[in-house]
């Protein structure tokens, strides 16, 4: 049967996520996608579902829903409490959720993003490949809002391929590798010394397009301007104020400030968690050499 | 590190250009690179090289492809450095003509930058437009948000700056210049550009298959309307 989830609070910024959009950068669109991809996934394998299905992305403060449906839930990444009608479930296992019961994600404990997956998916509309919401460019579902209807997917039945996947909260510092390039030659020697050395804060206007680092500033080698060029996800771009900014998934597909160094993929989901105020320290590496 | 393809022949042919330079090849972290290039329309023959490829199933369709002003990204490789060595020995296609579409952009030549633009051309302000509407315009590539199309076919001596103190918000519509560019913003956003006009034509439009109106390589003549 069909099924479909009412929202009853939306919690701060709840979206629905997938793995994003590829193949559409030259459009001007931006990947999007779950910030935490292993957490998204993780929750989509603990109910049954594809590990690209569309699920609930929260931020700090939960969500609440009703389904019309009895489906397995399951919830990851940031570690909240979980209530099913009032009742507290496990956070990181696959629970039934019987239809009219409200399913309640409480405030996170550590980290931000907390990953919702119903069995069955989130079966909104298709846009560009993707079923998520890109909060830069304004494509797919808005944000959830409070009485808002979401279908659902047909269960597929497959057997969940786990069950409970031992969990580690977000470090207090996040260490971070980078390939220096495409443009590390626009810093100063000590800048990009002290990109190796020094560390930076979260700050707290992050979102989706990026983590906005407080730290020491960064200086440009030269003083000219660069034409607009494609940024890869992962990129770390120095503004004029010389403070970095972390490119996350719903980053703009190009721009014209240099980017020094960029954080390779596993690393990058873990930025999904970092709260204010966090400590980045970033461990550059040089780039395999591209010469012929 | 050059690339220049040998394509024989080519140079006796003096229309197109059917040699481009790949001027440098820099890492963009482990699965990226982004090759550098002379010119715009070195930019647009490698990219149409790329499309090409990725059509004839030369070139993973996996791999993203993101032309831009002096630079193509792409994003995606399994190999970076093996691909950056097959990047060497690509030769372009015949030069064929670009695959774009024909479109036209019919604009209210009224912005608040016209004055501006016309003391830079050496014009009168209601010059302007009939001066922009004459030339043609080609879609070089898409970027700063979805939709968002760069075109050329400003001569050089038309190129114009952008605002010192960028709008902190531009109407959607807007038709603006900067550099060498023309560009439409097809939404609501802060913006740089000097702007000389409007056009009602959405540049973007999820509903619609594909949402952005141009893609690169579109040639685009814009047309002179009253309000």
């Amino acid at each position: 049967m069909r099924g479909s989830l009412r929202v009853v609070r939306s919690g701060a910024l709840t979206t629905v996520q997938d793995a994003g959009r590829r193949g559409v950068a030259h459009l001007g669109v931006p990947r999007a996608g779950a910030l935490d991809r292993p957490a998204m996934e993780l929750a989509n394998r603990l109910v049954g579902n594809e590990p690209g299905a569309a699920v609930l992305e929260t931020t700090l403060d939960g969500v609440g829903f009703v389904l019309d449906t009895d489906r397995r839930v399951a919830v990851t990444g940031a570690p909240a409490p979980v209530t099913i009608a009032a009742r507290p479930v496990a956070f990181g296992l696959a629970v039934l959720a019987r239809a009219g019961e409200l399913v309640e994600v409480g405030r996170a404990d550590a980290g931000v993003r907390s990953y919702v997956a119903v069995g069955g998916g989130l079966d909104v509309a298709v846009v560009l490949g993707s079923r998520s919401t890109d909060v830069l460019a304004g494509i797919g579902p808005e944000p959830l809002r409070a009485g808002a209807s979401l279908p659902l997917g047909d269960v597929v039945g497959r057997v969940p391929a786990v069950d409970f996947v031992p969990y580690s909260p977000p470090a207090a510092a996040l260490h971070l590798r980078c390939v220096l390039g495409p443009r590390a030659d626009e810093l100063t020697a000590a800048s990009l010394e002290l990109l190796a050395s020094a560390s930076w804060t979260v700050s707290p206007d992050s979102n989706r397009i990026g983590l906005r680092l407080q730290g020491p500033r960064l200086e440009r080698a030269r003083r000219r301007e660069l034409a607009s060029e494609g940024v890869v996800d992962g990129s770390i771009q120095v503004p004029p104020d010389g403070q970095p900014v972390l490119f996350l998934a719903d980053h703009p597909t190009t721009g014209g400030y240099p980017v020094v160094a960029v954080v390779p993929e596993p690393d990058i989901w873990r930025c999904a968690q970092a709260r204010p105020g966090t400590t980045v320290q970033f461990h550059p590496e040089a780039a395999r050499s591209l010469a012929g | 590190m050059r690339l220049l393809s040998p394509g024989p022949g080519s140079r006796a042919e003096k229309i197109a250009p059917t040699v481009w330079l790949v001027v440098n090849v820099r890492p963009a972290g482990t699965r990226a690179l982004l090759a550098e290039l002379a010119s715009l329309g070195d930019v647009q023959a490698l990219y149409d090289e790329a499309r090409r490829r990725q059509q004839a199933g030369l070139l993973s369709a996996g791999v993203e492809v993101v032309p831009a002003a002096r630079t193509v990204l792409f994003d995606h490789l399994d190999d970076a450095a093996a691909f950056a060595a097959e990047l060497r020995t690509w030769a372009p296609g015949p030069s064929a003509p670009r695959a774009g579409t024909r479109v036209e952009l019919p604009v209210v030549y009224d912005g608040p930058d016209l004055g501006a633009v016309a003391e830079l051309w050496g014009i009168r302000p209601d010059e302007v437009g009939d001066a922009h509407a004459s030339l043609d315009h080609e879609v070089a590539f898409i970027g700063f948000s979805p939709g968002f199309a760069y075109l050329t076919g400003l001569p050089d001596a038309w190129r114009v700056p952008r605002l010192d103190r960028p709008r902190p918000a531009v109407p959607a519509g807007s038709v603006g210049l900067a550099d060498e560019f023309t560009g439409i913003y097809p939404r609501r956003s802060p913006g740089g550009w000097l702007l000389i006009g409007r056009c009602a034509v959405a540049m973007w439009d999820p509903e619609r298959v594909p949402p952005s109106l141009l893609a690169p390589g579109d040639a685009v003549r814009f047309v002179a309307v009253r309000r």
